[in-house]
C-alpha cells in the first residue's frame, strides 16, 4: 500500500463536475483564493530578489536530491547523536506500524497532531483508530475537518470548502463543549477551538507531527505554524514521534534563510507566520524526553527515478498553486482524489502512488496548461512540464480508447492522400448543421464522449485549401 | 532487508552517492545571488513597524524607563506572572503584579502571563527569537499563558533573516514568535489568538 486513494473515488472530471455544480463550495473557494492572491503578490513584490530567493531554493532542493543518501545517513548521525531515534519506513503501512507501535509503548490510547501532510498521505489517523488510539486534530482547520468528518481540499487551509457560518454549525453539532449561543465571527470560533483544546494539550503523553524541514547538518527539525497548537504539541508531551518524507531535507542551518523567507510569503502572504519551531534531538529540562523520527519514502524514491517529474519532491507544501489554479479555483479540493490536491497534487499524486487508478490517471488532464502555477511556485516547479510528462505515460500505461486508436488511423490514412484530405475537409464544413451559434455541443454517437467535456469549435464553411484552389491564391478574390 | 537499507539502496540506483568532498563542492556552487538584507537605515524604527503590523503592542523605552513600563504593563490585567529565576532583577524591580519564578508546567495555565527577554530579533520581518536561555525560560512559560510580554534590547536586532541565522545556535530549541497567536484557517483571513499568547506586548530598549 502506498497512499490510499479515497474509497471509491470517481475520476477528476465526474469529481469536478459534481463541485462545480454547487453554488456555495465555488463561493467559498472563490472567496478565499482570491483574498490569498492578492495579499500574496503583496508579500512576494516587497523582496525584490524574489527571483534570486526562488532559484536559489530550487537549486538547494536539486542539490539534496541528487545527494540523497548523502544527506539521509547525515541526518540520520545528528539527530541520533543529539538523543532522537531514527525509524525508516518503505511505505504507508510500515509508516503506521512503527507509529502504533511507538504510541503503545508508551501505554497511552490517545495522541495530539500537529497538521501534518505526510500523516494524512499515509492515512495514519484511521490506521491508529483500528489500534485502538484516538488522534486529536488540533489545527484549527484540522479540526474543522476532523469534527465534520469531512476530508480536506487544501494544502494549507484544509476546510476553505467551509465558510464561517458552516464552521459554527459544525461546531454547534460535533463539539461536545462548544459555547451555547455561538456566533459565526472567526474570533469567537477560535476562541471556541481554544477552549476545547486546552485540557487535550495540558494532558497529552504523546504528540504526533510532520516538519517543514530537516537540517541535515545539525539534525534540526523545524516546524511552521500560526495558531500556536504546533508549539503545544512540539513542547508538552512526554514523546514527541515526526513522521517526514525524505525530501524534507535541507542541507544546512543556513539554507533555512532562503526557506523561511520563501514559504511565508508564498503561503500565508506573512513577511513571517506567528510561530517557528526548531529543536535538535532532546533538549533535558525543555520539552518531551522521548523523540522518534520517522523517515517516509512511500513512492518517494520511485518519483526520484523520473528525471522529469522528480522536480516535484522540490515542494515545500506553501500552496500557492492551488489558490492561482483555475481549475482547483472551480472545482475545489476533493475532486483531486487525494490529500494534495491542486496542481501539485496532480503531478504528485500519480507519481507516489503510480498511475494506476481512475482518479490517478485523470489527474495529469485536471489542468489546463496555463502556467499560472509554475509562476506562482517558490521553488520553480515547472508543473505544466510535468503534467504533460505525466500524460504521455498515462497514455503509455493506460488502455486507449479503441474509437481513439480507430481516429488516429483514419487521421493517418485521410493525410497521406490530398484528394481524401479534400474530401473530409468538405465532409467536415458540412457538420455546420448540427452547430448551435457558432459551437458543436453534442456529437452523436461514440463521438459524444468528446463533446461531454467540451464544445467543438464549428468548422469553416470552407478549407483553406478549397479556398485556394478556388481564388488561386486570392488573386481571382472577388469583392475585395 | 531492513527498511533503512532498501530505501538507501532505491536510492542509490537512481543517484550513487558521491564522496562527500564532492557533495560539499556541489553545495558550494549553488547561486545565492539574494540579498543578505533588504534595508538599509534604521533597524530599530524598521523592527517596532513590523511588529506593530501583526497587532503587537510596541513600545519604545530607554534602560531606565524598563521598569516603571513594565509595572503598568503588568497592572493593566489582574493576575500573577511567570518570569524565568535569571531575568534582570531590575526589568520587575517596580511591578505591584505577584510574580512566580520558575513555575511548573501545570501552574502555567493559572497566570495571567509571562515575561521574557529574548536571544535576538529581525527588523525585516517583526520577528523575535527565544532561544531558551538566559531570561528566557523553557518553551513552554511563553507559550501556555494567554499574555506574553518580551523585552528586546536594541543589540539584539538584526536586519534581516540570514544574520539572525547566522547568530542563533540550532542546537538549542528555538522559538520564532512574529505577532501573537493566528491563524488563516476561517475563510483565509488572519485572526489574531487561538492556542498561543493571544496578547504579544514588546519593550525595544534603545
Amino acid at each position: 500500500m502506498t497512499m490510499p486513494t479515497y474509497i471509491g473515488m470517481p475520476s477528476f472530471p465526474d469529481a469536478a463536475r459534481r463541485a462545480v455544480a454547487d453554488p456555495r463550495l465555488r463561493a467559498n473557494l472563490a472567496h478565499a483564493t482570491t483574498t490569498i492572491r492578492g495579499r500574496r503578490a503583496d508579500a512576494v513584490a516587497e523582496l525584490d530578489d524574489w527571483p534570486a530567493l526562488r532559484e536559489a531554493g530550487k537549486q538547494i532542493k536539486d542539490h539534496v536530491l541528487e545527494n540523497l543518501g548523502h544527506y539521509l545517513r547525515v541526518l540520520e548521525e545528528k539527530v541520533t547523536a543529539a538523543g532522537g531515534t531514527v525509524h525508516w519506513a518503505r511505505d504507508a503501512a510500515e509508516a503506521n506500524r512503527v507509529v502504533a507501535d511507538l504510541v503503545k509503548a508508551t501505554g497511552e490510547t490517545e495522541v495530539v497532531k500537529v497538521k501534518s501532510m505526510a500523516t494524512q498521505e499515509i492515512g495514519l489517523n484511521e490506521f491508529l483508530a483500528g489500534e485502538g488510539i484516538t488522534a486529536f486534530e488540533t489545527d484549527l482547520a484540522e479540526l474543522i475537518v476532523q469534527l465534520g468528518d469531512d476530508r480536506p481540499s487544501h494544502i494549507l487551509v484544509p476546510a476553505i470548502h467551509r465558510n464561517r457560518s458552516d464552521i459554527r454549525d459544525i461546531f454547534l453539532r460535533a463539539m461536545d463543549d462548544a459555547p451555547e449561543g455561538l456566533t459565526d465571527s472567526p474570533a469567537a470560533l477560535a476562541e471556541a477551538a481554544r477552549r476545547h483544546l486546552r485540557a487535550k494539550f495540558l494532558s497529552a503523553k504523546v504528540a504526533v507531527s510532520g516538519v517543514n524541514f530537516a537540517v541535515a547538518d545539525t539534525g534540526t527539525l523545524v516546524v511552521l505554524e500560526s495558531e500556536g497548537n504546533g508549539r503545544m504539541c512540539l513542547t508538552l508531551p512526554e514523546t514527541l514521534i515526526s513522521v517526514v518524507g525524505v525530501e524534507k531535507i535541507v542541507p544546512s542551518w543556513r539554507d533555512l534563510e532562503v526557506f523561511l523567507q520563501l514559504l511565508p510569503r508564498s503561503s500565508t502572504a506573512e513577511r513571517m507566520n506567528p510561530y517557528t519551531s526548531t529543536w535538535t534531538g532532546v533538549h533535558p529540562g525543555d520539552g518531551p524526553r522521548d523523540f522518534h523520527l520517522v523517515l517516509l519514502d512511500n513512492g518517494r524514491t520511485a518519483t526520484l527515478a523520473d528525471e522529469v517529474g522528480r522536480q516535484a519532491l522540490r515542494c515545500i507544501r506553501c500552496s500557492a498553486c492551488l489558490n492561482v489554479c483555475p481549475v482547483y479555483q472551480r472545482a475545489g479540493g476533493h475532486a483531486y482524489g487525494s490529500p494534495y490536491p491542486g496542481p501539485i497534487g496532480a503531478i504528485l499524486s500519480p507519481q507516489i502512488r503510480g498511475i494506476g487508478s481512475d482518479v490517478d490517471a485523470s489527474l495529469p488532464y485536471a489542468s489546463s496548461l496555463c502556467g499560472a502555477c509554475f509562476d506562482a511556485c517558490p521553488v520553480a516547479i515547472d508543473i505544466p512540464e510535468v503534467l504533460v510528462h505525466l500524460r504521455a505515460r498515462a497514455v503509455e500505461k493506460g488502455p486507449r480508447h479503441p474509437l481513439e486508436r480507430a481516429a488516429m488511423a483514419a487521421a493517418g490514412w485521410t493525410l497521406r492522400s490530398p484528394t481524401r484530405l479534400a474530401l473530409a475537409q468538405r465532409g467536415a464544413s458540412a457538420s455546420r448543421r448540427v452547430a448551435r451559434r457558432g459551437r458543436i455541443r453534442r456529437l452523436p454517437g461514440p463521438l459524444s464522449a468528446w463533446t461531454e467535456t467540451r464544445d467543438a469549435p464549428v468548422p469553416p464553411p470552407e478549407s483553406f485549401r478549397a479556398w485556394w484552389a478556388r481564388t488561386d491564391g486570392g488573386r481571382k478574390e472577388t469583392g475585395r | 532487508m531492513s527498511a533503512r537499507e532498501e530505501i538507501l539502496r532505491r536510492i542509490e540506483r537512481v543517484t550513487p552517492t558521491r564522496p562527500a568532498a564532492e557533495v560539499a563542492a556541489s553545495y558550494d556552487r549553488i547561486d545565492r545571488a539574494y540579498r543578505r538584507r533588504h534595508h538599509d537605515g534604521n533597524v530599530l524604527d524598521l523592527f517596532a513597524e513590523r511588529v506593530a503590523d501583526y497587532r503587537a503592542t510596541v513600545l519604545r523605552v530607554t534602560p531606565s524607563g524598563v521598569p516603571g513600563t513594565l509595572a503598568e504593563r503588568l497592572a493593566a490585567r489582574p493576575g500573577s506572572y511567570g518570569v524565568p529565576s535569571d531575568l534582570p532583577p531590575e526589568w520587575v524591580a517596580e511591578a505591584g503584579a505577584p510574580l512566580v519564578r520558575d513555575p511548573s508546567v501545570t501552574a502555567l495555565d493559572g497566570l495571567a502571563g509571562a515575561v521574557t527577554g529574548c536571544a535576538a530579533a529581525i527588523a525585516e520581518t517583526g520577528t523575535i527569537i527565544l532561544d531558551h536561555g538566559t531570561a528566557q525560560g523553557p518553551r513552554a512559560l511563553s507559550l501556555v499563558p494567554d499574555y506574553h510580554l518580551i523585552v528586546v534590547r536594541a543589540e539584539q536586532i538584526v536586519p534581516d533573516v540570514p544574520d539572525a541565522l547566522a547568530r542563533l545556535d540550532p542546537l538549542r530549541p528555538l522559538t520564532f514568535v512574529s505577532g501573537p497567536s493566528a491563524t488563516s484557517d476561517i475563510e483565509l483571513s488572519r485572526v489574531e489568538g487561538v492556542h498561543g499568547p493571544r496578547t504579544l506586548e514588546v519593550l525595544v530598549v534603545a
